[in-house]
């Protein structure tokens, strides 16, 4: 069903979890696993962290190796890279995406630089959390999806699960990653896989395929899409919450779409995006970012470059406004199934 | 009822206009300098408390200056580290040696070798000495001015020249600015450029060491105008939070390029005085006394292992040359103020110890500084083999992009193939890719 090819064969079962649940068992599965692995950030101790990720380590794996910091992205992300460069691998929480800037610096100059600037010497094993994304009224600073902030960064990786199953296997492969890893959460879907009906009952994830989450240890690569639903209309290209809306406006307007998850941002599945392009002949990108220089942009630009003769119509784009993130008009903002129909009606009446 | 303020004209209309206080060095190119306004502790007077003490009584080490070296050539007070001559002398051996360095680097540059280079003249013992009072495995987190500790710990002159050269010799493959080193072996952390971000990966490193009971610490050299950044207030607060085993060195040479340390809050207080409100240890040194440097780098970092909490140093110095080769600080500076300087010359003044206590003399200094300069030069020549920045001998274009990522992705291969064929185009038949 999920069809996914795991390194380790040490799984037993499979349990209804949601994204939360998901995420805490890998960071335990990993902690048990791995001796030099450490969980920090504002809140992530003895309270577990503000959306519960890191509940019950602290009690499980002591203090030094689960704790609470200063409020300081800076400092959290520097202490981070110090503790990587003496053999850690640590795995730092920060609150919400909105506040990761003032660690910018210690992201982009250091973390990302130390194995090119050391030539190998020293490097920067480390996966910084984070929850991202609106759909929460959580107005300017608590919805952001500043994904392409990070992708433009020559030395980071960043990785996007959609569902529980992925949220596992990649928080774990991102971990064991020897590059720094940038891990944002769609903190919309931790409870449930949101079809961008703000207005109807939400769901939880205990309905949903994907919320089967194996037991104990596995792995899902970094750098390969997941292919949601196969089909030749046209391509979609998403990832996090987006994934999910853009599969229901396609479900309801009963059009076979072939929906890439593309799960990690840097590196691309080049090879996954082409094959599906090619074969469809046309491309929709969606992500709620805002839309000038967002990773929209990057995807639109590879699609054009080295599809472009398979292309039946322009490749669109759906993102954010380029405004900030509001509060009252949220659903406004957000990209919900509306622009979503009215761009693949666009794409498939060229 | 009580009278409210009257809002019908503004508060303090009858007062003068606020204004702004920029701050303004006391000597500017031209000036004569005179430095009676710095306070110079008498050697001695400072007692050495305990290393586990609690931060509060060090109050008056955090204001005034702790010092050994007394006009007299002689080690005085507490604080004489009462090292054997053999030390001192490698201890002076090592300053000579970097001084010899740093003189060299710079012609090298001037003559069109490399891009950049940066002396640290004047500031030896802030490096060499504090370094000599660390374990060899101790990590250290460096910033630019730090050259004196890889030469203290033995680290190969050629292969530093062979960095500042980006020749085919470089263990950095050319990628970084000069001076910009990185020796794990050595336990010097890659110095990066941006300033202050190793201070707070040095309290990281010290925490790191205490999360896996290790015994080692970490120690992180910082200027004093870099203390203005963020990351210096996230380096004191994490280390006061988890008492980590780190020392934070600040070098308070003056002067960061053209800014004098008040931009950085020097007019107003001391910069070990920072120390007090995060409830760290703080000492201010004499940085040109070296026997100082060494007693109390030697004071922090037993504290540190002993698990009694961080120190932060301030070393007051003086940056004798410019800020580097792109710099010329007769814009901005008297020329006066090197000479002039109250604390005198860090080599110097070890030197003259040695030589009032019977352990040295002035041949030979001569003949140790005639030997510093000759092994440099010979070692320049043998790296100059490896090649010099911009005549072809260089890494191999592939390397650009390997360490990017542990892996190339597909991204950067495609990217190495653009740039290995750009290679062809311009030099065709060349079989160095």
């Amino acid at each position: 069903m999920i069809g996914e090819q795991t390194d380790d064969t040490t799984v037993v079962s499979e349990r209804r979890l949601n994204m939360i649940e998901a995420l805490n068992e890998a960071l335990s599965v990993m902690m048990e696993r791995d001796p030099d692995i450490v969980v920090m950030g504002e809140d992530v101790g003895y309270f577990g962290g503000v959306f519960r990720a890191t509940a019950g380590l602290q009690d499980r794996f002591g203090k030094s190796r689960v704790f609470d910091t200063p409020i300081s992205e800076c400092g959290i992300i520097a202490a981070a890279v110090g503790m990587g460069a003496y053999g850690l691998r640590p795995v730092p929480e920060i609150q919400f995406a909105d506040y990761i800037y003032p660690g910018l610096d210690q992201l982009i100059s250091e973390a990302a630089r130390l194995r090119y600037r050391s030539a190998g010497e020293f490097i920067a094993p480390i996966t910084v959390r984070s929850p991202f994304g609106g759909g929460i009224f959580g107005g300017q600073t608590h919805s952001q999806s500043p994904e392409a902030l990070f992708t433009h960064v020559a030395g980071l990786k960043t990785v996007i699960p959609a569902t529980p199953y992925d949220a596992k296997g990649l928080l774990i492969a991102a971990i064991e990653d020897n590059d720094p890893v940038i891990f944002f959460e769609p903190k919309r879907i931790y409870n449930g896989p949101f079809n961008g009906y703000y207005d109807k009952p939400a769901q939880a994830w205990k309905n949903h395929p994907h919320s089967a989450v194996p037991e104990g240890y596995y792995r899902i690569p970094l750098g390969k899409a997941r292919k949601v639903t196969e089909g030749d209309a046209l391509t979609v290209l998403a990832y996090g919450t987006m994934v999910h809306v853009a599969e229901e406006v396609c479900r309801q307007k009963g059009i076979d779409a072939e929906i890439l998850d593309l799960r990690t941002l840097v590196p691309l599945d080049i090879e996954a995006i082409e094959a599906s392009v090619e074969k469809t002949g046309r491309c929709l990108v969606v992500h709620e970012a805002t839309r000038t220089s967002g990773f929209g942009a990057e995807l639109s630009a590879l699609v054009t470059e080295r599809c472009f003769y398979h292309l039946e119509a322009p490749v669109e784009r759906v993102t954010g406004f380029d405004t900030p993130y509001p509060h009252s008009l949220e659903w406004a903002y957000f990209p919900g199934p509306i622009r979503i129909g009215q761009a693949i009606d666009k794409i498939l009446s060229e | 009822m009580a009278e409210g303020p009257n809002l019908s004209k503004p508060a303090g209309a009858n007062t003068p206009g606020l204004s702004l206080h920029v701050p303004e060095p006391r000597f500017r190119p031209g000036d004569a300098v005179d430095f009676g306004h710095v306070d110079v502790d008498a050697p001695g007077r400072l007692g050495r408390p305990d290393e586990t003490c609690d931060p509060s009584q060090l109050h008056d080490h955090a204001y005034g200056l702790v010092r050994v070296l007394g006009d007299d050539n002689r080690a005085h007070g507490p604080w004489d580290p009462k090292l054997d001559a053999d030390t001192l002398r490698s201890m002076l051996g090592t300053m000579a040696l970097t001084r010899a360095f740093d003189e060299r680097m710079f012609r090298g540059q001037r003559q069109g070798k490399t891009s950049f280079y940066m002396k640290c003249t004047g500031e030896e013992a802030t490096s060499i000495s504090a370094s000599m009072a660390l374990a060899g495995d101790d990590m250290v987190f460096p910033s630019y001015r730090q050259q004196g500790i890889l030469i203290a710990r033995g680290y190969p002159l050629i292969e530093m020249i062979n960095q500042i050269y980006s020749n085919k010799g470089d263990k950095l493959k050319g990628r970084q600015l000069p001076i910009m080193y990185s020796s794990r072996e050595k336990c010097f952390f890659t110095i990066s450029g941006n300033l202050a971000t190793q201070t707070p990966q040095a309290v990281g490193w010290a925490m790191a060491s205490a999360i896996k009971g290790d015994s080692r610490i970490a120690a992180t050299w910082v200027g004093e105008g870099s203390t203005a950044e963020g990351d210096f207030h996230a380096a004191c607060t994490f280390a006061t939070v988890y008492n980590a085993p780190v020392i934070l060195n600040v070098v308070n040479n003056q002067w960061a390029i053209s800014s004098f340390s008040g931009f950085a809050g020097g007019e107003r207080t001391t910069f070990a005085a920072r120390a007090l409100g995060y409830g760290l240890a703080g000492l201010r040194v004499d940085g040109n006394d070296a026997l100082a440097c060494y007693a109390a780098e030697r004071w922090a970092a037993n504290r540190a292992r002993a698990n009694a909490g961080p120190t932060l140093i301030e070393f007051f110095t003086y940056r004798a040359e410019g800020h580097s080769t792109s710099d010329d600080p007769s814009g901005y500076r008297s020329a006066q103020e090197r000479s002039e300087w109250p604390l005198g010359d860090p080599v110097t003044r070890l030197k003259d110890h040695l030589i009032a206590i019977g352990e040295w003399d002035e041949d030979r200094q001569a003949e140790m500084d005639r030997e510093a300069a000759e092994r440099v030069r010979a070692t320049t020549k043998e790296a100059e083999a490896n090649g010099i920045l911009g005549h072809g001998l260089h890494h191999p274009f592939r390397t650009m992009f390997e360490d990017v990522f542990e892996d190339l992705p597909w991204h950067l291969r495609e990217q190495a193939e653009q740039a290995i064929k750009e290679r062809q185009i311009k030099w065709p038949g060349s079989l160095d890719q």
